[in-house]
């Protein structure tokens, strides 16, 4: 018992180690200057530099106008990770909510259309919707980065399953008190699916965050700069024989690695929650 | 006066299934009506149409005075308790008693008053601001019934709303909702299979086999003078004895036995006899041996051969064992006769 408990553990520190070390090198990287680590690499050790370093990350005006900073960008990952979350909710609740509780024709027929779509991830459509959204004249745009991602075959199937699974009694009940289709939605269907709305918006809002080819092609404006491209943009150097700013670079990776890791951290419970046990 | 009226209602569904096949009934002021049967027999389907759940392929339903047959389940002016309770999970008991209120843009206070009022029948006060999911069953068992209180309707409509809970509890809820119905005095419709919450509960029962009225009756009037085979087997437990016979001259042939009917009948049909309605008598024509003995408790019930086609007969003496012979008589006036092909009362 107690052996197995201490191999357990083992396994496990040995994973967080695995895991987590290229993260703290990065965070001890990163509180060098550029020149130390330019000549010594990665280091262990604490250099002086960290808050000086993440100041300028955030603070300092950059990029090619001189305009960009870090906090734009984290502001940019944020729209664009928290419009990515919300917009699929709403919009797969709303397909779902249709096929579960419309008798219209081909209603099935048209669910498995939707989920056939997970056979076309983005990467294999990119040129196509590119081309819609240039045509609409959305490049550089919020909307031209959220919109087109929006539609979710895999949200659509989980509220499937999830309003599937609502006892049909439920439904009846709320006829009987005058619940319009409307009503039953948002005073019964939405308050039963908030665990569940909940650990989706987890899953999609690290998946929006992480965005990289997509924001690549549809902004060229640096305002609309996420940070996860901004790492990028930081070692870009534009006289040949500057050093990069390494310390810079590994700190935003750090700054844009936090915001999903506090999301997954503080919603955790309702999301295994969501996951595991619904209220009905 | 009539409270509802359905005439010669048909359902048939989509892929052609005949599920009610023409039933007429009507509920009067203040009554209480069970539809009894087993599963299958339509009583349900029955039920949701009244409600409005499902739509009416033939004939008329009218509640109050006005057909609705086409009017929305929350205008038809019902209330219905579902066998699962079907409460809002996320909402507070209160708030699952003024849901259905508030839809209708109540008052705040009058939804108040209402609720109030409900919680206070039902004794529910003291949960009031919990989830179902912190009650027990026969607190939500109330609250399903406080929701259909506070609407104030015209009849209520109960589908099998005690058969999730254990059998003590539903006993004593059985009471509950039989005392509530009567302080109340709204007419109630109530579905069950359990012909003994059928008996207890029933100013008249509805007995429905195959989509079909088997009877029409008071509790008494369907268990003394069953209509048919199908009634006298379900209602009652243990079931009639049903033997077939051949009648001559006021007197039934069962093998070699002969009983004698009160009925001028000649040619084949079946006899039904109560088990509890034959009498051991030392003296009595018939003789027959226990074969198997059930032990119920307060009596006994004795299986045994008459005729050769099996008998039960409901003792309270104890000395009864496999084997034993004994005699019974058979009161005439205790008889039933019914048709052999149709299964009707003769």
């Amino acid at each position: 018992m107690y052996r197995d408990r201490l191999r357990d553990h083992l396994v496990l520190i040995v994973g967080v180690i695995v895991m987590m070390g290229p993260i703290l090198v990065a965070i001890t990287t990163s509180s060098y200057d550029r020149v130390y680590i330019h000549n010594h690499g990665m280091q262990i050790g604490w250099g002086g530099n960290f808050l000086e370093t993440y100041r300028n990350v955030l603070f300092y005006k950059g990029g090619f106008s001189g305009e960009v900073t870090g906090a734009l960008m984290a502001m940019n990952s944020a729209i664009l990770g928290i419009g990515f979350a919300v917009g699929k909710i709403v919009v797969s609740m709303l397909a779902a909510y249709a096929i579960v509780y419309f008798r219209f024709p081909l209603g099935t027929f048209f669910f498995w259309v939707i989920f056939s779509t997970l056979l076309l991830p983005l990467e294999v459509r990119i040129l196509p919707s590119y081309e819609v959204v240039q045509q609409m004249g959305l490049l550089n745009s919020y909307t031209g980065l959220i919109l087109p991602l929006i539609a979710s075959a895999t949200g659509t199937f989980y509220f499937r399953q999830f309003f599937r699974s609502v006892p049909d009694e439920l439904v009846e009940a709320a006829r009987i008190d005058g619940a319009g289709p409307f009503r039953f939605f948002i005073d019964i269907l939405v308050p039963l699916s908030k665990t569940m709305m909940a650990a989706i918006f987890i899953i999609m809002f690290v998946v929006g965050w992480n965005q990289y080819l997509w924001p690549i092609l549809i902004t060229t404006d640096e305002h609309y700069f996420t940070l996860v491209r901004g790492i990028k943009q930081v070692l870009q150097v534009y006289i040949g024989a500057d050093i990069p700013e390494y310390n810079e670079a590994l700190a935003m990776a750090i700054l844009a690695m936090l915001p999903p890791g506090l999301v997954i951290v503080v919603f955790q419970r309702m999301f295994i929650k969501g996951l595991v046990e619904t209220e009905k | 006066m009539k409270t509802l009226d359905i005439r010669n209602v048909v359902k048939r569904y989509p892929n052609g299934t005949l599920a009610v096949k023409g039933v007429n009934v009507a509920v009067e002021e203040g009554e209480l009506v069970v539809f009894v049967g087993p599963s299958g027999c339509g009583k349900s389907t029955l039920l949701r149409m009244i409600a409005g759940l499902e739509d009416v392929t033939e004939g008329e339903i009218e509640l109050a005075g006005r057909v609705v047959n086409d009017i929305e389940p929350a205008e038809r002016n019902i209330a219905m308790v579902f066998q699962n309770y079907a409460l809002y999970p996320h909402m507070t008991v209160r708030g699952n008693l003024s849901y259905g209120l508030r839809n209708r843009g109540l008052p705040k206070d009058e939804i108040a008053r209402k609720v109030a009022e409900a919680a206070r029948i039902l004794q529910i006060e003291e949960y009031l601001d919990r989830k179902p999911r912190q009650l027990s069953g026969g607190q939500r068992q109330r609250v399903a019934m406080g929701r259909a209180i506070v609407r104030d309707p015209a009849i209520f409509l109960f589908d099998e709303p005690l058969s999730n809970l254990d059998a003590k509890l539903r006993n004593q809820m059985r009471l509950e909702l039989k005392q509530l119905q009567r302080r109340l005095r709204t007419a109630a419709i109530y579905v069950t299979h359990d012909q003994v919450e059928a008996m207890t509960l029933a100013d008249r029962i509805v007995v429905l086999n195959a989509g079909e009225v088997e009877q029409i009756g008071t509790p008494e009037e369907v268990y003394e003078s069953p209509a048919s085979t199908f009634v006298a087997g379900f209602i009652g437990a243990p079931p009639m004895n049903l033997l077939e016979v051949v009648v001559e001259g006021g007197v039934a042939l069962v093998g070699g036995e002969r009983v004698a009917v009160a009925s001028r009948h000649a040619g084949p049909a079946i006899l039904g006899i109560r088990p509890e309605r034959v009498q051991i008598d030392p003296e009595g024509a018939h003789e027959m041996e226990v074969e198997a003995v059930e032990e119920l408790g307060a009596t006994r019930l004795v299986h045994a051969r008459l005729g050769n086609q099996p008998f039960t007969i409901t003792q309270d003496a104890r000395e009864a064992r496999p084997g034993d012979r004994f005699r019974v008589t058979i009161p005439p006036g205790e008889v039933s006769l019914f048709d052999r092909g149709t299964g009707r009362r003769i």
